[in-house]
């Protein structure tokens, strides 16, 4: 059955339940489990809005503030993105969710051989600040927040940001973007890394201490869980893994003298949702209660709201199956419930096209319709925490602590994270994980309705957002246009300081902003970095 | 003599760094007793050819999840003909669309298995097709 271990008995009945992160659920909970657990609501949940924080970081949960919505958007050109920008927004969309093609995720320009068949596939195609002036025309900055889903070249991209709106005259302390910075996540997970893992994980401190100083509203790291949990591991492990990550961009910033205190309430998180309904929920409860916790008693953070677990809980992409499409409306709602329950603060779904492609519009809207039937019309908003107190939530809850812990410290007992992700040893241990998953699907262990049961029906083909040829020419073509009419001398004086500035290990923030007003392109600045700190190496894993 | 172990490469090009289907297959065909090249990501066609040349591999296995699949294959394949590896056996795997399958198999790319297809399939595929087989 579902994304849990089933037993059954010979007449089909369930005869034991265990969930992916290894905690085996029980036919019936009652009183006696929370007196098992020693259960205390002071201790272990507290008030909404109060330390722990087990229930909500808000007192009154989504009555006081309604979740934001944040699809992910960006297509082709600069022009097109704009285009869905708006519509998005006009259909009552909250947020930004920027995607980029997989060259600017890399740091090369549209015209370097390297781009070649992938320029704005993926996502929209960035060269130079001219594109993001294209991209955020008459969206208004100081109200509409941004993520901006880049790693590698996150820093680029944040002052990139800042450049655009100065431009359209905004200031820089009322624009919010949340660039997804999360570097370890990518060597782990995603993939999209170039530089070695010190000088990169450098370069997330120097856009957290610049975003402290400059930026007040912006969250300058979104550290993802979420693209770890794709890879395979299990829900557990996805909060081990993203915390510990977090505590290693912590400590790079602490080790220049700051205190965690003082910038750490800028973090956010990037979790998934997929799989078993109770153990996502009590993952969430967890989560926030760890959080709060270990930066208090690991970096004595005391600010209340500086020990909020932020973020996006967003409806995973591996749960989502090509086979029979329509599928994935249903399932899409059941994760947003799921992200209802769960108290998420931001929100998006994968759409039921994403085992295609990045959604079509038609399929990107459907999913925010389904985020406005939760909260409009089935009451979702009526009251915090609402399975709180549930002797089996509860349970679960705690179940889950305990399991984030455990493997928080094998990772700890390695060195912490920088050194569990050079050696290989996170990444071995999710590619075991997705193997194994992967196998118990096939064998029909782990039911996926569609795929390996159910199977009768009628295979949809979806429509595709098709990739356009012209795009790439059009955007190479703007591209050298803009070398032609740039002051040259102006981009190569900024890219020679940025230089300067990346060897002597200063901060390279108010660098690449220069760089970015004198329109150097991306390309050029993550090539100083390239020349400067060298490239990432994966370890074998085999 | 024992039979010699069917070799194959597997390789993730271009710039898409999504390689849990790339390492999950690398996991099922070393269970079924074939050695396993993982060239690990973004790789260039040249590079993935070089590879193959080296390595004496059967067959080349790519994994493509950006749906940039048709040019890459484009250009394996053409460059597979200009060397003379027109024995190597390839199939591709990732995100493709049905309408694709056409494109790529008139390209010679004899083995299509887009995300969710049995491991047993691929295996058998391979043992079925692999040169000397």
């Amino acid at each position: 059955m579902g994304v849990a271990t089933y037993i059954k008995d010979k007449k089909d009945a369930i005869k034991e339940v265990i969930l992916q992160s290894g905690i085996k659920v029980k036919p019936v909970y009652t009183p006696d489990d929370l007196e098992e657990i020693g259960f205390d609501y002071q201790k272990d949940l507290g008030d909404a809005g109060e330390f722990p924080f087990t229930r909500s970081i808000h007192p009154l949960g989504f009555r006081s503030r309604n979740w934001t919505t944040r699809q992910y958007t960006g297509f082709g050109t600069p022009e097109e993105t704009n285009e869905r920008f708006k519509l998005m927004i006009s259909h009552g969309q909250t947020g930004l969710n920027v995607a980029f093609d997989l060259p600017t995720q890399m740091g090369y320009d549209s015209d370097d051989e390297m781009a070649e068949g992938e320029v704005g596939r993926v996502g929209m195609a960035v060269d130079s600040l001219r594109d993001f002036e294209i991209a955020f025309k008459d969206i208004q900055l100081n109200r509409i927040g941004s993520g901006l889903t880049i790693n590698a070249v996150a820093s680029v991209m944040l002052a990139m940001y800042q450049s655009v709106a100065e431009g359209f005259g905004y200031q820089k302390t009322e624009i919010s973007a949340t660039p997804q910075n999360d570097i370890l996540k990518e060597i782990v997970g995603r993939g999209a890394w170039i530089y070695p893992v010190e000088p990169a994980v450098r370069l997330i401190g120097d856009t957290i201490e610049y975003a402290m100083k400059e930026l007040p509203r912006c969250n300058p790291v979104s550290v993802c869980g979420y693209h770890i949990r794709e890879s395979g591991c299990t829900p557990s492990q996805e909060i081990s893994y993203a915390f510990m990550i977090a505590f290693a961009y912590i400590d790079n910033v602490v080790a220049r003298g700051y205190r965690a205190e003082e910038f750490v309430g800028s973090f956010s998180f990037n979790l998934n949702i997929y799989g078993n309904l109770w153990e996502t929920v009590a993952k969430f409860r967890a989560a926030r209660k760890l959080w709060a916790k270990l930066l208090r008693d690991r970096y004595g953070v005391q600010d209340k709201k500086a020990l909020f677990l932020r973020g996006i809980f967003g409806g995973g992409g591996s749960g989502m199956t090509k086979q029979q499409p329509e599928n994935n409306i249903m399932r899409g709602a059941y994760y947003a419930l799921a992200a209802a329950l769960s108290g998420a603060q931001t929100t998006a779904l994968c759409s039921f096209d994403e085992a295609y492609t990045i959604p079509t519009e038609r399929a990107a809207l459907l999913s925010l319709r389904t985020f406005q039937i939760l909260m409009d019309e089935i009451g979702l908003r009526d009251t915090v925490d609402p399975l709180a107190g549930s002797y089996f939530m509860e349970t679960l809850t705690k179940q889950m602590e305990e399991k984030i812990l455990e493997e928080m410290e094998k990772v700890e007992k390695m060195g912490g994270m920088v050194e569990a992700v050079a050696s290989g040893y996170v990444q071995r241990e999710v590619g075991r994980q997705a193997y194994e998953f992967e196998k118990k699907i096939q064998s029909g262990e782990i039911t996926k309705v569609g795929v390996n049961k159910y199977t009768e029906g009628v295979d949809m083909e979806v429509e595709l957002h098709e990739y356009n040829d012209e795009w790439a020419k059009l955007q190479i073509d703007r591209l050298r246009k803009l070398r032609q009419e740039r002051d040259n001398t102006a981009v190569s004086r900024s890219l020679k300081a940025l230089e300067q500035a990346a060897l002597k290990k200063e901060n390279v923030m108010p660098y690449l902003v220069d760089c970015c007003k004198a329109y150097a392109t991306v390309g050029e600045m993550a090539n100083v970095f390239r020349d400067v700190f060298g490239e990432y190496r994966e370890p074998g894993i085999f | 003599m024992e039979k010699r172990k069917i070799r194959v490469l597997l390789a993730k090009p271009g710039l898409d760094g999504h390689d849990r289907g790339a390492k999950v297959v690398a996991l099922a065909m070393r269970e079924a007793g074939m050695e396993v090249i993982y060239t690990g990501l973004h790789q260039t066609v040249a590079s993935i050819v070089n590879q193959a040349v080296q390595e004496d591999v059967d067959v080349i296995g790519l994994s493509i999840m950006s749906g940039a699949h048709i040019p890459i294959c484009s250009k394996l394949m053409g460059m597979i003909k200009e060397q003379g590896l027109d024995n190597k056996l390839v199939a591709v795997g990732g995100v493709i669309p049905n309408k694709d399958v056409p494109t790529l198999k008139g390209m010679g790319v004899q083995g299509i298995f887009p995300g969710g297809s049995y491991f047993n399939d691929i295996v058998s595929f391979i043992e079925t097709h692999a040169p000397g087989r």
